[in-house]
């Protein structure tokens, strides 16, 4: 019983109390890249879910067995081997997509997120709850790009998934799309006001200024 | 404990993590693992991934065609599958160790280029590429439209153009202009379809075989003529000459001769 509780509670815990993205600050690379369409981010979702999970298993399976001193030497080339047969796959079934993508598959390797995660937690745990815990952290991963995603197609294009939402005024509708949201600046303004909205919520999740503004201000001489 | 000691693998498990012979070995295992999973994807998957790669080719040569102003149309009324083929410009043949991909980098090197000689160099070239890429469509085997690429020197500068032949090789299909500096009204007409349309049905040979194609002054007359501009001698004789160069022996000829002896 209480295995189970734990279970559910290491799966929610990354969506939004403990999510990697906004909280933890990891894998923000790949999320501002990604996320100019939401067919993107989900297919990048994904394949970064399913290498997460994967690589947290593997090295949970060996974690007894894992010499220390190339702990992370082999980490590393587990991550990576699993990401270019997923780069592989997506190159064979989805190519269109695995164009859009082009080199950011390649680098979920260096997405702290996978790294963070087996270091963090699957090098200490049986198999199931590393599974359970990169899995939740993978879904956590995926809410932030899907809903940036979301975002940036639908004020960029007027479009989800390629469907066109909004009338676009050249078509003779009422929406002129935004085209800042499609350029990068824009998913770093919207994954501030993502993180700004979570704080408000969760004000636990604020962390202590690192600097205390003095009291009184001295002119300078 | 003397069958665990007996058995080489668990003894290997029970080494302390840290013994030099342990992390050797998990290095060792963990590549090999690794190298089994990569190399087993990349040659699973390869026959799917060329297929696709072939098919983003062709599409990229038919929106290549496409783009060009006029030959979408062409391509249209003829229907068929399109495909490219480098050819070696000598021979007439396609080229054995040229591709599309290669093109580029083949030609950046003067040893690939051909110097032309005073009298045959009609199209005021001074030298030729050994190798050019063209375009053929296919109704099932046999070639119903090629299209040559072709550079000429006009009034005012080099006249890049495509023109179409009909599997009969010596009716033209069409022509399109790519690229030209010549006078806006005058010689730059020479991108207006309806000067462009006198080309279509132009016979290029006599019933002996030799080479008739020219601009008219005016209005062209008789059946391997097009329409002269009137104002843009030069260009119009700039058309003729490129037209002429490179479906002559020093062009395309061995090409247009292999196609009709079905070579291709």
């Amino acid at each position: 019983m209480g295995q189970r509780v734990d279970i559910i509670g290491t799966l929610t815990a990354p969506l939004i109390r403990q999510n990697p993205v906004t909280l933890q600050i990891l894998g923000i690379c790949s999320a501002l890249a990604v996320t100019t369409s939401l067919a993107t981010a989900v297919t990048m979702s994904v394949s970064l879910t399913v290498v997460l999970t994967l690589s947290a298993v593997i090295i949970s399976l060996i974690r007894r067995h894992l010499p220390d001193t190339i702990r992370l030497i082999v980490q590393i080339v587990m991550v990576a081997s699993l990401v270019i047969v997923i780069d592989q796959v997506l190159q064979a079934y989805f190519s269109e997509i695995s164009r859009d993508l082009s080199i950011y598959v390649s680098l979920i390797t260096t997405n702290c997120l996978v790294l963070g995660r087996t270091e963090a937690f699957a090098r200490h745990n049986p198999p199931l709850p590393a599974a359970v815990d990169a899995f939740g952290n993978g879904l956590g991963y995926s809410v932030i790009l899907i809903v940036l995603g979301g975002i940036r197609e639908l004020f960029g294009r007027g479009q989800l998934f390629g469907w066109q939402v909004l009338p676009l005024a050249d078509a003779g509708g009422w929406f002129s799309p935004l085209s800042l949201m499609l350029l990068a600046p824009s998913a770093f303004f919207l994954l501030g006001g993502v993180v700004w909205a979570v704080r408000s919520v969760l004000p636990e999740q604020a962390e202590a200024p690192e600097h205390v503004p003095p009291a009184t201000v001295r002119a300078a001489e | 404990m003397a069958d665990t000691d007996r058995n080489p693998w668990r003894r290997f498990l029970a080494l302390p993590n840290e013994s030099r012979t342990k992390t050797l070995a998990m290095a060792f295992l963990v590549s090999a693992v690794c190298a089994l999973m990569v190399s087993g994807a990349t040659v699973l998957l390869r026959p799917i991934q060329a297929a696709n790669r072939a098919a983003e080719e062709q599409a990229r040569i038919e929106a290549l065609v496409r783009g060009v102003p006029g030959m979408a149309d062409l391509l249209e009324q003829s229907g068929g599958s399109l495909s490219t083929v480098v050819i070696d410009l000598d021979n007439g043949r396609a080229a054995a160790d040229v591709t599309a991909a290669t093109l580029e980098a083949t030609l950046a090197d003067t040893q690939n280029w051909t110097t032309l000689e005073q009298g045959a160099d009609l199209a005021g070239l001074g030298q030729r590429p050994d190798y050019a890429q063209v375009f053929l469509l296919r109704q099932g085997e046999a070639i119903s439209l090629v299209l040559l690429p072709m550079t000429g020197q006009g009034y005012g500068g080099r006249i890049d153009a495509i023109l179409a032949v009909e599997g009969d090789m010596n009716t033209i299909a069409g022509i399109a202009i790519t690229q030209h500096s010549e006078t806006p009204g005058l010689g730059g007409r020479i991108e207006d379809p309806s000067w462009q349309a006198s080309f279509p049905g132009t016979q290029l040979h006599d019933d002996a075989g030799n080479l008739r194609f020219a601009t008219a002054r005016g209005e062209a007359s008789g059946i391997h003529q097009v329409d002269g501009i009137t104002g843009a001698t030069r260009t119009t004789r700039g058309i003729s000459n490129m037209v002429n160069f490179w479906l002559g022996p020093d062009g395309y000829g061995p090409l247009l001769r292999a196609i009709e002896r079905g070579e291709f």
